[in-house]
């Protein structure tokens, strides 16, 4: 790279005169056609910093160059009906959503996962402050946070070096920025191994008034960028690091991971609130991937003009940084805004009462190129449509794996593989699957997440879905669940895919919201290879549909490719993980519903029907390490029906807790319930059995989707069953919940075996604090 | 009566305190970190958070605040002063209370439903609670560990004044147990764990945390009259 001397100053001027000069092109990512198309867009080779722009915006993780074709099937499923309750959709930093009253909530989740391999503390905690100011570029305050994490397997040494990092880097940002952390996964597969998958999500609240949008408009209006100073961290993560197949052996990309900083970030998001309710801001930006060259050519592509930028008045950590390197730095928590000059004092008022650095970097023009100047010489010259929008598209070949076959066929019958045998052998299996790596409690990573902050958390994990309050004069509030199974999408992408919304859909209906809104995070391995490409595809349009068939649109999210370690195609990349958020309105979060019973006498109901699923289950996994077969069926309009039963019963107090079956199947909702609050239950299968004709390791393994269990007290029963039989919602009594004073609490399932709760709780608690101190 | 809330930069629970002492009954003042003038209020909160960062020790610059001389100056005439967590931090560092909090035991942030016993109620912060009964409030800190020498330790102990101790095993690491003390004349009290977090059913594990902004709201206007 030039350096930022003048006299070697890769100006547009001598590039037009300077045609034959070698461009580390290859380097920076690009490749051959795509460099060429560069200089064929500019007439004339770019300079090294429009190379840097290019580069950076044009990666994968920016551009979306392999998966654009088929992201646009979202929008052929997008009906009129979805569009009701969305203010603003895919495109923009975050979708809007009405939830009434005139508020408003925005909320994406996005993928971190390359920089938490290679860093996992500064990886994870930077995903999280990313998203948070996606949220705040919306104009809204953020008001909670989740995390989806996977991870490799759970006794794996590196397994040992990641988790903590990345659970501390989660929690030490959202814990200092003063976010509540109120649900997430954590799951553990060997495919994760070189590749954990850290998603972070972010949910926010503002007046219908207050949404603002990315554009930079108005000719003269200023631009301005404020935050943290620049530095020499994050050049070109997301061209390097997000957009390249991990090699086994490498040089270390350790410099490519940005370091963050809540503090920053907290007086951030107080200044912003404070800039917009003084509604001192015409547009704005948060500046994450691809730094500065995202936020000028995003800003100014979205507006009305061009823009000019003076890229010497950007405030330095690092003196030396080059054009180049100041264009492509990933530096954490700063932000971009276009401000009218009237404004422009009282902009930077409140800017310094928050001790918050701003400099004015240059205007919106009235041409229609983005120009970007180093003292007085113009190193960029670019119609800004061109890097921020245009970039390549890839119709990359997919295909079926021959292999996909064989593993569908391989079903986990009960020749297959060997069930229990005996009620003891029932127990025994009970004791193992509640200690299992994917089952056991996340109380060790959840206890280290401040739940509490803001003071407005209704429900948060170990409950269905996380719950928080927006308003609080009528307690109108969101639930957020985050869910994904990447051995249901490894056996089937498209039910994978479907399967995981319609769990994220019966998790937040659970909790007594309404659900509205979707937003996606997509892991796959490398698109370049063709069964991960077919992959994709399918679960885009599984999703789709699903999405359609639910009535909730996908209002944005993120595509993380190249999840993958090494070139042996589908076995190196990691399982394909859609990871589904839904988000649901409560029009009273009091009301919402809790996961678990808190009192003796109350009738359990199981709703839904028991099919013998165990293909993709946690069963034949923890306890045969099998994946094959097919995973469970799924059927929208049961799940839409048990949905809008649960939400219901929520509204009309009918029951009192509800949990939904999916990991684990019924045994574990109904572990994970009696130990929410240490009430115990008599449980009787002989009816589920007779009705569904299964036996009682079906009835309590089997992972058949659009089921939950829920709590009734005896006065509302009538009521509750007479709503079940004329919606024609399949429910059986098959318990009560138990508890005597001075009598131990125990899962009693009768006619089988009985285990004191306090020994669910001793096996169910013990397996994290076992591998991670 | 008006209570103060001071905002730090990187204070996480000023609302939440805000919050609490309006559900207890009195007025909620907002008080600036740059600006030195309490504006005539009853008794201040010093709130969660990281102030500043947390950079260089916990509370350490916030003490250095201009705010911060007037709040020290207030607590030495009476004034009821509470500090939660980094709010007991700030206190500590500040010489308004001894000791100091250091990193927990487990080298981890906690997050946590915390069984206290009340062991003075004699305070202007737990003049509604009775001494020897238990409360349960939230817990979270990184860096809430409470340590003094045995000296100091024990003149707390002998002077009664530790206020609240962890009941069940030791979240953090602090000796004997404390998790919160008040100075000799009873109108400054730091705690680690949180009753701000649970004024409110429905969000928190209880509303036993109201009872020390109540308790403020007979104590403070006594102080503030004497």
């Amino acid at each position: 790279m030039s350096t930022p001397t003048p006299a070697g100053l890769d100006t547009v001027a001598r590039a037009a005169a300077t045609p034959e000069r070698e461009q580390p092109w290859a380097d920076l990512g690009l490749k051959a056609d795509e460099y060429a198309r560069i200089r064929e867009i500019l007439g004339r080779r770019p300079t090294g910093a429009e190379l840097a722009m290019y580069s950076v915006m044009w990666s994968e993780h920016c551009s979306y160059k392999s998966s654009k074709v088929h992201l646009k099937v979202f929008g052929d499923h997008l009906t009129d009906a979805m569009k009701t309750s969305l203010m603003v959709g895919i495109g923009e930093n975050a979708g809007v959503v009405d939830i009434g009253h005139d508020w408003a909530v925005t909320f994406k989740v996005e993928s971190h996962n390359h920089p938490s391999f290679i860093e996992p503390y500064q990886g994870a905690a930077t995903g999280v402050g990313g998203i948070i100011r996606d949220i705040m570029a919306m104009g809204a305050r953020p008001i909670a946070v989740m995390d989806s994490l996977r991870f490799g397997a759970i006794d794996h040494p590196d397994t040992a070096r990641v988790v903590p990092g990345v659970v501390s880097g989660v929690g030490g940002y959202g814990n200092c920025i003063g976010l509540p952390n109120i649900g997430g996964e954590v799951v553990f597969d060997p495919s994760y191994q070189g590749n954990p998958l850290v998603n972070a999500l972010c949910v926010g609240a503002m007046k219908h008034a207050d949404v603002h949008l990315a554009n930079a408009r108005g000719v003269g209006n200023l631009v301005v960028l404020f935050g943290a100073r620049t530095g020499g961290d994050g050049i070109g993560g997301v061209s390097v690091l997000a957009s390249e197949t991990f090699e086994d052996s490498g040089p270390s990309k350790r410099p490519a991971v940005q370091v963050g900083d809540p503090f920053q970030e907290k007086v951030l998001i107080e200044c912003c609130l404070d800039l917009f309710s003084a509604d001192l801001v015409e547009g704005i930006q948060d500046l994450g991937g691809a730094g500065l060259s995202c936020a000028t050519s995003e800003l100014a592509s979205a507006g009305d003009g061009g823009m000019l930028v003076h890229l010497d008045r950007v405030p330095l950590r690092d003196p030396s940084l080059s054009p180049e390197e100041i264009l492509m730095s990933e530096s954490q928590e700063r932000m971009m805004a276009v401000v009218t000059p009237a404004n422009i004092d009282a902009f930077l008022a409140v800017t310094a009462r928050w001790d918050v650095e701003a400099a004015v970097l240059g205007e919106v023009t009235d041409g229609d190129h983005l120009v970007v100047q180093w003292h007085g010489e113009t190193v960029v010259d670019v119609p800004p449509r061109t890097v921020a929008h245009d970039g390549p598209v890839y119709e990359r070949p997919y295909a079926r794996p021959a292999s996909q076959d064989a593993l569908q066929a391989d079903v986990p019958t009960a020749e297959r593989l060997a069930r229990p045998g005996t009620d003891e052998e029932l127990r025994a299996l009970l004791l193992r699957m509640v200690a299992s790596p994917n089952l056991c409690s996340r109380a060790w990573v959840t206890d280290q997440y401040d739940r509490y902050v803001l003071g407005g958390t209704a429900l948060a994990t170990p409950d269905d879905a996380g719950v928080v309050r927006v308003d609080e004069e009528t307690g109108l509030g969101v639930a957020l669940s985050l869910d994904g199974n990447g051995r249901y999408a490894r056996l089937d992408p498209r039910t994978g895919a479907q399967l995981a919304l319609a769990e994220a859909y019966r998790n937040v209906s659970a909790a007594g919201a309404k659900p509205l809104a979707v937003t996606d995070c997509l892991n796959f391995g490398s698109p370049e290879d063709p069964g991960v490409m077919w992959q994709f595809a399918e679960a885009v349009r599984g999703l789709a549909v699903g999405c359609e068939a639910l009535g909730v649109p996908v209002t944005g999210g993120n595509v993380s490719l190249y999840n993958q370690t090494g070139d042996q195609g589908l076995d190196s990349a990691v399982l394909p993980t859609p990871v589904i958020g839904v988000l649901g309105v409560l029009d009273d979060v009091r009301r919402r519903t809790p996961s678990g019973w808190k009192v003796a006498g109350q009738n359990l109901y199981l709703l839904g029907t028991t099919r013998e699923e165990f293909g993709g289950s946690e069963w034949a996994w923890a306890e045969h390490g099998h994946l094959g077969g097919m995973p469970p069926a799924v059927d929208f309009a049961a799940e839409a029906l048990l949905g809008d039963v649960l939400v219901q019963c929520s509204r009309d107090g009918l029951v009192d807790a509800a949990h939904d079956l999916s990991d684990g199947g019924l045994a574990q909702a109904l572990v994970e319930s009696v130990l929410r609050y240490g009430v115990g239950a008599r449980v009787w299968l002989d009816e589920l059995l007779e009705r569904d004709g299964i036996d009682a390791f079906t009835a309590l393994f089997a992972e058949s989707a659009a089921r939950a269990v829920v709590a009734v007290p005896r006065e509302e029963e009538v009521r509750f069953t007479d709503m079940c039989t004329a919606r024609g919602l399949p429910h059986l009594r098959i318990g009560v919940s138990d508890a005597e004073p001075g009598v131990e609490p125990v899962l009693d399932v009768q006619g089988h075996f009985a285990v004191p709760v306090a020994d669910l709780r001793a096996a169910h608690s013990s397996t994290l604090p076992r591998h991670f101190g | 009566m008006r209570i103060g809330v001071v905002t730090f930069p990187g204070s996480l629970d000023d609302g939440d305190a805000r919050r609490a002492v309006r559900l207890a009954g009195a007025e909620p003042v907002r008080l600036w970190h740059a600006d030195a003038d309490l504006h005539g209020v009853d008794a201040v909160v010093l709130p969660g958070g990281f102030s500043y960062g947390d950079y260089l020790r916990c509370g350490a610059i916030a003490r250095f605040a201009p705010v911060m001389t007037e709040v020290v100056a207030a607590a030495r005439r009476g004034v009821p002063v509470l500090g939660i967590c980094n709010g007991f931090q700030v206190l500590c560092e500040s010489h308004l209370l001894p000791g100091a909090l250091v990193r927990n035991e487990a080298q981890r942030f906690v997050c946590t439903d915390q069984r206290l016993v009340v062991e003075n109620a004699d305070t202007a912060w737990t003049s509604a609670l009775t001494a020897g009964s238990e409360i349960t409030v939230p817990l979270k800190n990184g860096e809430g560990g409470f340590v003094a020498d045995t000296e100091t330790l024990d003149r707390l102990e002998g002077e009664g004044r530790v206020v609240f101790r962890y009941a069940g095993p030791n979240p953090n690491g602090s000796l004997r147990a404390i998790a919160g003390i008040t100075d000799e004349r009873g109108n400054v009290v730091g705690l680690m764990p949180h009753p701000e977090h649970a004024v409110e059913e429905g969000f928190g594990p209880t509303t036993d945390g109201l009872a020390l902004f109540a308790s403020v709201l007979t104590a403070g206007l006594a102080a503030v009259g004497a």
